[in-house]
């Protein structure tokens, strides 16, 4: 393709194998990240006699069951079933795996990080959607299903129809104890759960520039939220700073040529996108949500919408959402009691996340109970490290092993029927946290806020005084 | 899978928008093997009290092979799970405005048709069917759907309706380029050896 290009045209250039006539394009995958859910898949292609191509281009973690207390004896035998499986899976087929005893276990999107094994101007899949996180890196990288997974298992490649493009340039500044999922609610909120579907989205602007490779991966991973299954990044000295001497980032020679390379990665000044959008993060307040999709978020500083006064389409929405979170129409957010809080997920577990959160929680008691599991145990070591966990476990808040934990309660940390929680997690549906469930999903800093108050707060007033790293 | 051109059944409307694919699967059913079938599990939460007694709701009633539903359906997590509640169950098409990226992959991947309807048109289908479940025709070929002499158009990306016409499998179709894919690897780990684990140099430290 000539003319213009957006960073996600060359990502997508360099990766087209074979473009069909329809529109489609078979794309190389240069990296696949699988986890238990891959069962499906595996099967699918043992019944084709087929062998995974490329192992070395494949990791293995285990997160979405991992247990985060008690390892040693998985007591649910459905739960060891899973893990077993995966372990058996990538053993046979020659896939590297960190399992539960590696001390570089954690959440698949972010060990792929952490290890190097994502890096700029590759195309990275993996069967869950919250793959967009690793475009942080200026990289393609989008949530599969099964019988996917098992094509990319015995091809290395996908089929894709080219998305549109779509831009989120992001100016101002952000305000103190606000971040960037702050700025990824705000645009969902503003733009629908499904504002982005069929588009990839590049977010841009200073205040992008700005954020740290932690803020930015959680802006990217909140992309399918709003309905992008991807969202990217131009790749900077941010970038690269972060991939630098990690276990499988290039060395030496290659190094230089990669760094030539992804140089090369930008946005044409003159490109189109489909789509414009921007936002000002100076108007940005701490955000929550209310109801039961991503969409439904409000500044902390907002009332609970009513039913009756919102557009005649969306009254049913409303009331039904109300219902299921037991919110009275027009009280204010602020000062609704909660009765746990969650501290963890492919979002909001980073080393940057656990520090915010600390620093409002520092010397103070939590109201309520909750757990903080650290986004991978390199996180939780580094966390120790700097005494963070102490800071958790003196506030009263439980101090726990890596892995998906409650934000998708398949290894058991569930949330009880009808119980309120906090959670720095990305999603608030109906039952996602056990059956029930009632879910506010905000920043690290605001759960740390509803700990400490034992209801929605504003993390502002908490945050006066402190230095929040 | 096998490939079809036209579908009539009953359908049923599922008003709410946003059904994601945790309501139509919960996360803890999906450790069963799928040769269990998984057409139980489908809205289980919606469907089961927490005993497991059946509530009033419009699957339990009826067994429709045709869905209508609101905006942004099987939003959420890629779990294919949710489209494999959906073909147990014994439904073919889901209809609705929109549709989760990820999950209208899945569908058409499954022989399940994603079939997008515009507002106006979605509007009178949902009335037509506001009462009770009632048969519709869907023409995958013309893209069209059609009850009471009413014929609606609806979208559907050409290389999907190409795909569940025929019932294509990726894997069959692509390796017919597994020369290419294997031209493209190596040329891509002469040119762009960053771009494999550690440099490609296989001295990767650990
Ligand atoms: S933490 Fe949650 S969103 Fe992230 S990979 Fe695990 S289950 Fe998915």
């Amino acid at each position: 393709m000539s003319g213009p290009r957006t960073l996600f045209d060359r990502l997508w250039d360099a990766h087209d194998v074979h473009a069909r006539g329809d529109g489609a394009s078979l794309l190389w995958v240069d990296r696949h990240l699988v986890h238990e859910g891959s069962h499906h898949a595996f099967r699918k292609i043992e019944e084709r006699g087929l062998r995974v191509a490329y192992p070395e281009l494949t990791f293995g973690v285990v997160d979405h069951y991992a247990p985060t207390k008690n390892r040693a004896y998985i007591a649910d035998p459905a739960i060891r079933q899973m893990i077993n499986t995966l372990t058996d899976n990538t053993a046979r087929h020659g896939v590297r795996l960190y399992g539960l005893d590696d001390p570089r276990q954690g959440i698949v999107h972010v060990i792929g990080p952490e290890q190097g094994i994502t890096l700029p101007g590759l195309l990275v899949v993996c069967g869950d959607s919250h793959t967009s996180t690793h475009g942080a890196f200026g990289t393609i990288a989008f949530g599969i299903g099964a019988t996917e997974v098992a094509h990319v298992l015995a091809t290395q490649t996908i089929w894709q129809k080219r998305p549109k493009a779509m831009r989120i340039t992001i100016n101002g500044n952000l305000s103190a104890g606000v971040g960037a999922k702050d700025i990824a609610l705000g645009w969902i909120a503003k733009l629908g759960a499904d504002g982005a579907r069929g588009h990839a989205i590049e977010y841009a602007g200073p205040v992008v520039r700005g954020l740290s490779m932690e803020g930015r991966m959680t802006l990217c991973n909140l992309s399918i939220e709003g309905g992008g299954r991807f969202g990217l990044i131009a790749p900077d000295e941010t970038t690269y700073d972060y991939v630098q001497g990690r276990t499988f980032a290039p060395t030496g020679a290659t190094w230089d040529a990669a760094l030539e390379a992804w140089s090369q990665l930008g946005t044409d000044a003159d490109a189109e996108f489909d789509r414009d959008e921007s936002l000002n993060a100076s108007e940005i307040a701490p955000i929550v949500t209310w109801g039961t999709s991503p969409e439904d978020a409000l500044p902390i500083t907002a009332s609970v919408p009513d039913p009756d006064r919102v557009p005649d389409a969306k009254r049913e929405k409303v009331r039904d959402a109300l219902d299921y979170m037991a919110l009275v129409p027009g009280r204010p957010l602020e000062g609704t009691a909660i009765d746990q809080v969650f501290i963890g997920s492919c979002t909001n577990a980073r080393i940057e996340d656990l520090r915010m959160a600390a620093a409002v929680l520092a010397g103070r008691t939590a109201k309520v109970p909750g757990i903080v599991s650290p986004g991978s145990a390199l996180v939780k070591a580094q966390a120790e490290q700097e005494g963070l966990d102490r800071v958790f476990m003196n506030a009263g808040l439980e101090w726990v092993a890596s892995g998906c934990s409650m934000c998708v309660g398949m290894n058991g940390d569930l949330v009880a029927p009808g119980k309120r929680c906090a959670s720095t997690t990305n999603r608030n549906f109906k039952g996602r946290q056990g059956r029930g469930a009632r879910t506010h999903l905000m920043s690290p800093a605001m759960v740390a806020a509803a700990a400490v108050t034992g209801t929605l707060a504003d993390v502002r007033p908490l945050l006066e005084g402190r230095d929040a790293a | 899978m096998s490939g079809w051109s036209a579908h009539k059944g009953p359908a049923v409307l599922l008003a709410a928008e946003n059904i994601d694919t945790d309501q139509l699967i919960p996360a803890r059913f999906m450790s069963t093997p799928r040769s269990a079938g998984y057409g139980d599990y489908l809205l289980y939460d919606a469907r089961y009290d927490e005993d497991g007694r059946a509530v009033g709701h419009a699957l339990n009633r009826h067994t429709p092979s045709i869905l209508v539903a609101g905006r942004n359906f099987g939003s959420g997590s890629s779990r294919e799970a949710a489209v494999y509640a959906l073909a147990d169950f014994g439904v073919k098409v889901v209809i609705a405005p929109s549709f989760g990226d990820i999950f209208a992959s899945n569908a058409v991947n499954n022989g399940l048709l994603p079939a997008r309807l515009g507002a106006a048109d979605h509007a009178l289908l949902a009335d037509h069917l506001s009462e009770d479940a009632r048969d519709l025709h869907v023409d995958l070929a013309s893209k069209e759907i059609s009850f009471n002499g009413k014929t609606l158009p609806f979208e559907l990306d050409p290389a999907w309706q190409t795909k569940l016409i025929n019932g294509w499998d990726d894997i069959d179709v692509t390796q017919q380029h597994m020369d290419t894919i294997s031209g493209f690897a190596n040329a891509r780990r002469a040119h762009a050896r960053w771009a494999w684990p550690g440099g490609g140099d296989g001295r990767q430290s650990r």
